[in-house]
């Protein structure tokens, strides 16, 4: 039945869903997980790498993190390449916005701009929908700290933490119970880990499954973002006693 | 296609320009910009209660002067496209983002076959940090943050008053005596009568227009 109704994203079928949409949530829901957490100084994203191999080059260039702006970094789950066309696109809209008005594109009109653009592929017939989802992390004078979420079907909202791609489910139940409101970036940075670390498979974590990248400000009162570089994700999972047993005997 | 007008037979531009009076300046928690009441055209004055500002959003007052019909063209095109990012993004526009968006268009516009002619003086408060801005901008683009500023013959006498007697933390009864030095000054040596000033004040409440006499006569130099 549902056959004459999957093949186009533009048509709801008798019970009022577009298929081609809900196919592309499902393919995120495959993808490795990214979790967002705000803290009152900062935010931390943290996302599962899936693609690992010993041939694989390290340190080359991240999976699913990515910067936006001077203001704004985000994480993504489901298709990379989708992901690279929306990060484009959101990183000219950002610098467009900077070369009118000589200022950082508030948070929420950057999500709201991409999100615009991913409705239009749930409406206008013949393409499909950008298979991603995005946790968005980011600063603007007006709201302070903010963090966002995306799917395919353009919506999107703001959250405290929040979790997106394979075992989100359980990730979001995780956060919900051990989130506290009054936080810094150093708890919320081990409460990532805690998360990642029983939604993955594994328990014991490695710098080369995940990755890690947190905005907050400088002693100067100066935004910052920054991806982490692995030495840094190592000692971080050594802190919280979740790194690999071999690491765990040499420290 | 459009072809360089002939100035010889008409006063030119600038000269009429330069006869109105623009003027601005920043105080410890305001900002204050004046405007003279005078409309021209040649040698006639069409208009002596003429409104030389625009209020862009809650806190952020456009003042202009230039070719006449490209003054309040610009400022409505300026007013409305500010009032759309209000309404689609419920927020306001900072003074500085504001100024820098109009200083865009004007560049645009002096790169177009008919650029418009228009000088301008933007006040404002900045809602987020509460601190006061004045920005000058010309027809040619330029754009300048400062703490005192006007536009035409008016500069040759305000600035130097201003010059001497302006301070960053100037309270508001500080800030009006001023702008009664600089008036007095102006009454006193431009040579035509620009039927006074409309003066408007920018704080954290907002806009607002403030009754200012000039009718008593000036010591002449």
């Amino acid at each position: 039945m549902s056959r004459r109704y999957d093949s186009r994203t533009t048509i709801f079928s008798p019970e009022g869903r577009l298929y081609q949409v809900e196919y592309a949530l499902e393919a995120i829901s495959h993808a490795g997980t990214a979790i967002g957490i705000l803290s009152t100084d900062g935010i931390v994203l943290a996302a599962e790498r899936k693609v690992t191999s010993k041939l694989l080059e390290q340190d080359t260039s991240a999976e699913k993190l990515y910067i936006l702006n001077d203001n704004m970094i985000c994480a993504v789950a489901g298709m990379t390449a989708d992901a690279n066309i929306l990060i484009n696109y959101a990183r000219q809209a950002a610098q467009r916005y900077l070369l009118t008005y000589n200022e950082d594109i508030p948070c929420e009109q950057l999500v709201r701009r991409l999100c615009d653009l991913k409705q239009g592929y749930t409406q206008h017939g013949g393409l499909r929908p950008f298979g991603v989802s995005f946790i968005y992390a980011g600063y603007d004078p007006q709201r302070q700290f903010q963090l966002y979420q995306s799917n395919p079907s353009g919506n999107y909202g703001g959250w405290k933490a929040t979790s997106v791609g394979a075992n989100n489910a359980s990730a979001q139940s995780l956060l919900k119970q051990d989130y506290k409101e009054e936080c810094d970036l150093k708890e919320a940075c081990g409460l990532a880990v805690k998360v990642l670390s029983k939604t993955m498979d594994s328990t014991k974590l490695t710098s080369e499954k995940i990755e890690f990248a947190t905005v907050g400000k400088t002693k100067d009162g100066k935004v910052y973002h920054h991806l982490w570089g692995a030495d840094e994700i190592t000692t971080l999972l050594q802190e919280h006693g979740l790194a690999k047993a071999e690491e765990e005997d040499t420290g | 296609m459009w072809e360089c007008p002939n100035y010889t037979s008409q006063l030119h531009p600038q000269l009429r320009t330069k006869m109105e009076v623009l003027l601005g300046f920043t105080g410890k928690d305001y900002t204050i910009v004046a405007a003279s009441k005078a409309a021209m055209r040649g040698a006639t004055i069409l208009k002596a209660a003429d409104d030389k500002t625009k209020q862009l959003n809650k806190h952020t007052l456009m003042a202009f002067s230039g070719e006449a019909g490209d003054t309040v063209q610009f400022a409505e095109y300026i007013q409305a496209n500010i009032q759309l990012y209000s309404m689609r993004n419920d927020t306001d526009l900072g003074p500085s983002a504001v100024a820098s968006f109009v200083r865009g268009e004007l560049a645009r516009s002096l790169r177009s076959r008919k650029p418009y002619t228009v000088n301008l003086l933007l006040g404002g408060m900045d809602p987020i940090t509460n601190e006061p801005h004045l920005y000058w901008l010309d027809y040619l683009a330029s754009l300048a943050p400062l703490p005192y500023a006007a536009h035409g013959y008016a500069q040759y006498y305000c600035l130097s008053i201003l010059d001497k007697h302006h301070h960053p933390d100037i309270d508001f009864e500080q800030g009006l005596k001023i702008l009664k030095m600089c008036t007095d000054e102006l009454k006193r040596r431009l040579p035509i009568d620009f039927k006074g000033m409309l003066v408007k004040v920018i704080d954290k409440d907002g806009i607002r227009e403030i009754d200012y006499d000039m009718s008593k006569e000036v010591l002449p130099a």
